[in-house]
């Protein structure tokens, strides 16, 4: 095996840092967490992600230890950490409010945890200049929180849950409060630090494209449930579910009946007086099973004329054109009203774009393009 | 002109509702003392033109103020005021705290009913509530015959009349002046901050006084300049519940009003307490100048 890929969840000798094991957590009638197990290894940067009340929050703050699971086990480094309360865990937590205390300057904010563990005076001011260095804030450590910006901000709350050297840092939704351009250097950022530290880090986000973007390994929740944990590329290209597929990134999805017709190739009669579909997936499906096809609109090509050699192809015409500047998004509607997005890079001045509105296209993918999904 | 105006509506008030009234009673303070209507010379006569203002402001001078530093009562009861007002201060943060914290952290739609029971006393004359009080702290009151009944004490308690009532009636009336102001600061508290303390290795007991404490100072400063300020002027609840030891300045300020009907003296006493107050009232205004600054 490469040893230059981290990816300890693939070697079965790994040992986890953080075990899920059966874990449900209850409030009232309301199950927050239903029955999940889970392990996150030791450098990762794990993303979970999912809708609001999905359960990812109560998740994180069960690791900090704000709330027990209901039934199961929680195991950090092989130990029970249910019985523990959060000021002696070897966990720190960046909170979504960043929550710096307003009544101390950024130095001492920083130096809050250490203080706590009675550190020697000489170490630590040490590791708060370390930290204030790490996180760029040195010029600004006489300043009070509500005297910095946002982003300032969030790295004060990012070197506080640092400096005590937690084994892991669990940050909430860090880059929620962050604009779009502050919050991709940030995300570089974090990740640096996190290969700089050497920390595991487990961030819960909404938001998918952050997670894609962090993350070693993604798991996707919905309603307290994992519904796929893999890393971020297999996620994209392999979602285990319509759910999976739906959530990250934009997706078509073509519902029909799978029919074997090859080793590991299945043709999908999807509509009536239409050729069906090619589609290869290592699943197997049964004779005339309901499935799902996902295709990701940037694999569609789109074209005046059919292209000779498409194993996929259909007719339609642009519904409606999306311009992104880089990209342009086709709507293009099928005789049987079926919309297909089609995404194509702007190569080209956009004054000489091929199509426009109501022109006939062809679009077409290849066989491998697409993923079938059961229901 | 508009703005002047609006400008001119709090200083007039100002001037009609302090200044006046405060320059009246500061040139009593330097009149003598005379058994007419009114009580004290000179009067101003306008009749005699200027030669009977010159006379006025000849026979003013500082004699009254000087009468309050030869007899010691004066000054024993300024400082035995000060004293009760920051012991009951005292007692009123030591009540008054763990109350605003309670509502603070009582569900929100709890909170509202909370606060109208901090302010419902204010429903009923403050007046008929010391006297309320003395029914309850006399030697036959209902504190006293509880006691008794639980077999606790044997003889009764004598508490009306002594300090310990004074302190009991002022934590009382001043309660909600200390409760809503620390409850409007912990309210307002972010409930990560405690979290974070926690999650940086605070236990509660830390956190609290490394967090919410520190951050419900204003609160704490404002509700004991509320309670203070007013506490060093008390009248009523050291005649009413206070005994012949209990020595405060505005009971002597009564006495000499109505009393000794030395009007003059009286004043020079009021012109003093003024003073006094100045200094914690200048503070109170510069630690809400600063909350609200911190605030913006």
């Amino acid at each position: 095996m490469n040893s230059d890929v981290f990816a300890p969840w693939e070697d079965p000798q790994a040992k986890p840092l953080i075990q899920f094991q059966n874990v449900t957590k209850r409030f009232g009638d309301f199950t927050a967490i239903d029955n999940l197990s889970l392990d996150i290894f030791e450098k990762e940067f794990f993303a979970l992600l999912g809708p609001s009340g999905c359960g990812k929050t109560t998740m994180m703050r069960m690791l900090a230890g704000f709330e027990t699971p209901t039934e199961g086990h929680i195991m950090l480094g092989g130990q029970d950490i249910d019985p523990i309360p959060p000021n002696k865990r070897a966990v720190n937590m960046m909170f979504q409010s960043y929550a710096l205390f307003p009544h101390l300057s950024i130095w001492e904010n920083i130096a809050f945890g250490l203080r706590r563990d009675n550190m020697p005076k000489h170490d630590l001011e040490e590791r708060v200049e370390e930290m204030l260095r790490l996180t760029r804030l040195t010029q600004f450590a006489r300043r009070k929180p509500h005297q910095i910006s946002g982003g300032q901000r969030q790295r004060v709350a990012l070197a506080r849950s640092l400096a005590k050297a937690p084994k892991l840092l669990l940050l909430d939704e860090p880059l929620g409060a962050l604009d779009k351009k502050l919050r991709q250097d940030t995300q570089f950022e974090l990740m640096d630090i996190q290969e700089k530290t050497g920390t595991t880090f487990v961030i819960v986000t909404h938001d998918q494209e952050e997670a894609m973007t962090v993350a070693s390994r993604v798991a996707v929740m919905d309603q307290g449930q994992l519904m796929q944990v893999a890393t971020p590329d297999r996620i994209y290209e392999n979602p285990n579910s319509v759910y999976v597929a739906d959530f990250i990134g934009d997706v078509n999805i073509i519902e029909g009946r799978a029919t074997a017709n090859g080793e590991d190739t299945y043709q999908i009669d999807w509509a009536e007086g239409q050729a069906p579909l090619t589609a290869t997936s290592a699943n197997g499906f049964a004779q005339g099973q309901a499935c799902h096809l996902a295709i990701r609109p940037e694999k569609v090509t789109i074209s005046a004329d059919r292209p000779a050699d498409a194993i996929n192809a259909v007719q339609g015409k642009v519904h409606d054109i999306a311009y992104l500047g880089n990209l342009s998004t086709y709507y293009v509607e099928l005789p049987n009203g079926t919309i297909i997005k089609a995404q194509t890079a702007n190569t080209r001045r956009i004054s000489r774009r091929s199509f426009t509105w109501e022109d006939p296209v062809w679009l077409s993918w290849t066989a491998t393009a697409a993923v079938l999904l059961a229901d | 002109m508009r703005r002047a105006f609006l400008i001119a509506v709090p200083y007039v008030w100002l001037l009609a509702l302090f200044l006046v009234p405060f320059f009246i009673v500061l040139k009593i303070s330097l009149s003598d003392i005379e058994l007419a209507i009114p009580p004290y010379t000179p009067t101003l006569d306008f009749s005699q033109g200027w030669s009977g203002i010159k006379e006025f402001f000849s026979q003013l001078d500082f004699e009254n103020f000087v009468w309050l530093t030869e007899d010691d009562l004066y000054w024993k009861a300024y400082l035995s005021s000060v004293k009760i007002a920051v012991i009951s201060t005292f007692f009123t943060l030591l009540v008054g705290y763990p109350i605003a914290y309670g509502m603070a952290r009582a569900p929100v739609e709890w909170r509202p009913t909370l606060m109208m029971l901090v302010i419902l006393p204010f429903w009923t004359s403050f007046l008929i509530r010391v006297y309320a009080w003395m029914g309850i702290l006399s030697n036959e009151g209902y504190l006293n015959q509880l006691l008794l009944w639980t077999g606790l004490i044997s003889t009764p308690l004598t508490i009306l009349n002594t300090n310990t009532a004074v302190y009991i009636g002022i934590v009382y009336t001043y309660l909600p002046f200390m409760i809503l102001p620390i409850y409007s600061a912990l309210e307002r508290m972010d409930e990560s901050l405690i979290e974070a303390a926690e999650d940086l290795g605070c236990s509660r007991v830390q956190a609290f006084w490394l967090v919410t404490v520190p951050l419900s100072r204003p609160g704490i400063i404002a509700g004991c300049f509320l309670v203070m300020i007013p506490v060093i002027g008390e009248f009523v609840i050291p005649s009413l519940l206070g005994g012949s030891g209990t020595l405060m300045i505005g009971k002597v300020l009564w006495e000499e009003f109505f009393s000794n009907r030395d009007w003059p003296v009286a004043s020079a006493v009021a012109v003093v307490l003024l003073l006094i107050l100045v200094i914690p009232i200048v503070l109170f205004q510069r630690n809400q100048q600063k909350q609200t600054e911190a605030e913006q």
